[in-house]
């Protein structure tokens, strides 16, 4: 195990406070890792599914959502069904045996880029921890025929 | 008379049930006789995948293939016929997306096996197949058993898909229909990749029940419900309906008789993802902004992944389980 793992990690951020965040970071100089790929959407309520299966199919090892705090989404409440979404998403995760923490919603304020600094330091942490998920080479692997071992012998 | 052209029907990973409703179109089946010269079909006549071999390419004009692809003999017919069809369709939901067979993409091949031959359903218990054997008369073989259930278009190049489990036989009818009026120069097919004896539009469009704004606290299954509202959205009352992401064309043939539609017509028209579309739909109803209330109300639904890809798991993004392709 020569080389560290470095997990990739997509971020879906709403325009509104925890982009801002994450900008605030920037200027301010508070380092986070390189794994997070930013993507600013207008709101976290945006965020379909869909988005979140299609990074991890395509070879993201984990999605992390930010939003404006409870209470303060630009868009009255569209945060509330982001958490909603969020959870049922990973309860299915969690039944195809993907760790539910690889799909992470966090809420940051405009002003809160050092907290949100240290979420997306942690959950690099986390999802190295979880090791690579590598959807395409598992898909790859599974359509190969005929190179899986040959099914148990007969043992009656 | 072998001027007619060439009609066949083959059922790879699938129940058989597309077949009953091809039969099912009543006399329609004898403008199919009258049209076509049936030169592959399985259930309804003896030929041998021989004969289909040595059947000059593309001298079929129409295939109808039903079934997934979950082993190797699946496969190679797949390769076959769609070599040696001019118009190749995607027939019910196991070709189309793999459907209940599907579902076997949650587990792995191991568990597959240990399920079919070491679990109580085997009345051989504990005697696996084997892949080769060998009798006096030679060398007897077995298919290669995949890893996971590939839906049609995930091996061979697709006409037309027709989605259903099983198409409606009335669908079917108009299809057959179409394809007699293109042959006599009266029709024109559909752009290639169509989606064909379907709508464009979801169930909810073409259910009859009321619908009010969806706010919902409690999930309930069909046995929990002591009385079914018999005109209220299903959804509404609670009871899990997958009729807001599925694709029209059986005329809500389910919610119509009080029971939620699991969504054998598969995605609507434009949904990437048929679970992930549900999971939205799903998630807007639930009347509850506090984290602990919605994660009590989601205790409610005990199987989402078999829920939300019931007929779909195969042609999700993700296409199966970790487990499954670990
Ligand atoms: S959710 Fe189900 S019951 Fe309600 S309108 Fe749609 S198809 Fe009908
Ligand atoms: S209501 Fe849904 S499950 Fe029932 S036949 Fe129609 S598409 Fe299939
Ligand atoms: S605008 Fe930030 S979550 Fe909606």
């Amino acid at each position: 195990m020569s080389e560290k793992f470095e997990p990739i990690i997509i971020g879906f951020t709403c325009n509104w406070c925890s982009y801002r965040a994450a900008d605030l970071a920037g200027t301010a100089r508070v380092k986070y890792p390189p794994n997070i790929r930013l993507i600013r959407l207008m709101c976290s309520g945006r965020v379909d599914p869909t988005f979140i299966l299609k990074a991890l199919s395509e070879g993201a090892d984990a999605v992390l959502i930010t939003g404006c705090h409870p209470g303060e989404c630009h868009y009255i409440e569209q945060n509330y069904k982001t958490m909603r979404r969020v959870k049922l998403l990973q309860r299915t995760l969690a039944q195809m045996g993907i760790e539910p923490e690889r799909v992470k919603l966090v809420w940051a304020s405009a002003a809160q880029g050092v907290m949100l600094a240290q979420e997306i330091t942690k959950m690099v942490e986390e999802v190295r921890a979880l090791g690579p998920l590598n959807w395409p080479g598992r898909m790859r692997e599974a359509t190969i025929i005929g190179e899986h071992p040959a099914v148990e012998e007969v043992v009656a | 008379m072998s001027e007619k052209p060439k009609f066949a029907m083959y059922w790879a990973a699938s129940c058989g049930g597309c077949e009953i409703a091809v039969l099912n179109i009543g006399e329609k089946i004898l403008d199919v006789d009258a049209n076509f010269d049936v030169a592959f079909w399985p259930v309804a006549m003896d030929a041998k995948y021989k004969d289909v071999e040595e059947m000059p390419d593309k001298s079929i004009l129409l295939t109808l293939f039903n079934g997934g692809i979950r082993n190797e003999e699946n496969a190679h017919m797949a390769k076959l016929l769609r070599q040696k069809s001019q118009i190749l369709v995607s027939f019910g939901s196991c070709a189309t997306e793999g459907c209940v067979p599907g579902l076997a993409n949650l587990s792995s091949r191991e568990e597959v096996f240990a399920a079919a031959y070491d679990s109580i359903t085997s009345d051989t218990l504990g005697i696996r197949p084997q892949y080769s054997y060998e009798v006096p008369e030679g060398t007897l073989t077995l298919p290669i058993f995949n890893t996971i259930v590939r839906t049609l278009d995930q091996v061979v190049d697709v006409d037309y898909y027709m989605p259903g489990c099983p198409p409606e036989s009335h669908q079917i009818g108009a299809v057959i229909d179409l394809v007699i009026q293109v042959l006599h120069g009266q029709a024109e097919l559909p752009p290639k990749g169509s989606v064909i004896g379907a709508g464009g539009s979801t169930v909810c469009d073409e259910c009859g029940r009321i619908r009010n704004v969806k706010k919902i606290t409690k999930f309930r299954r069909l046995h929990e419900v002591a009385e079914i509202d018999p005109v209220l959205c299903l959804l509404e009352q609670g009871i899990l309906c997958n009729g807001p992401a599925t694709r029209d064309g059986c005329g809500a043939l389910c919610p119509a008789v009080g029971a939620p539609c699991a969504g054998c017509y598969g995605p609507a028209q434009d949904v990437v993802d048929y679970g992930a579309r549900l999971m939205t739909a799903v998630s807007s109803v639930i009347d509850s902004n506090d984290p602990k209330e919605i994660d009590r109300i989601l205790d409610d639904i005990v199987d989402p992944a078999g829920t939300f890809y019931r007929f779909n798991l195969a042609h999700s993004l993700l296409h199966a389980s970790k487990t499954a392709v670990s």
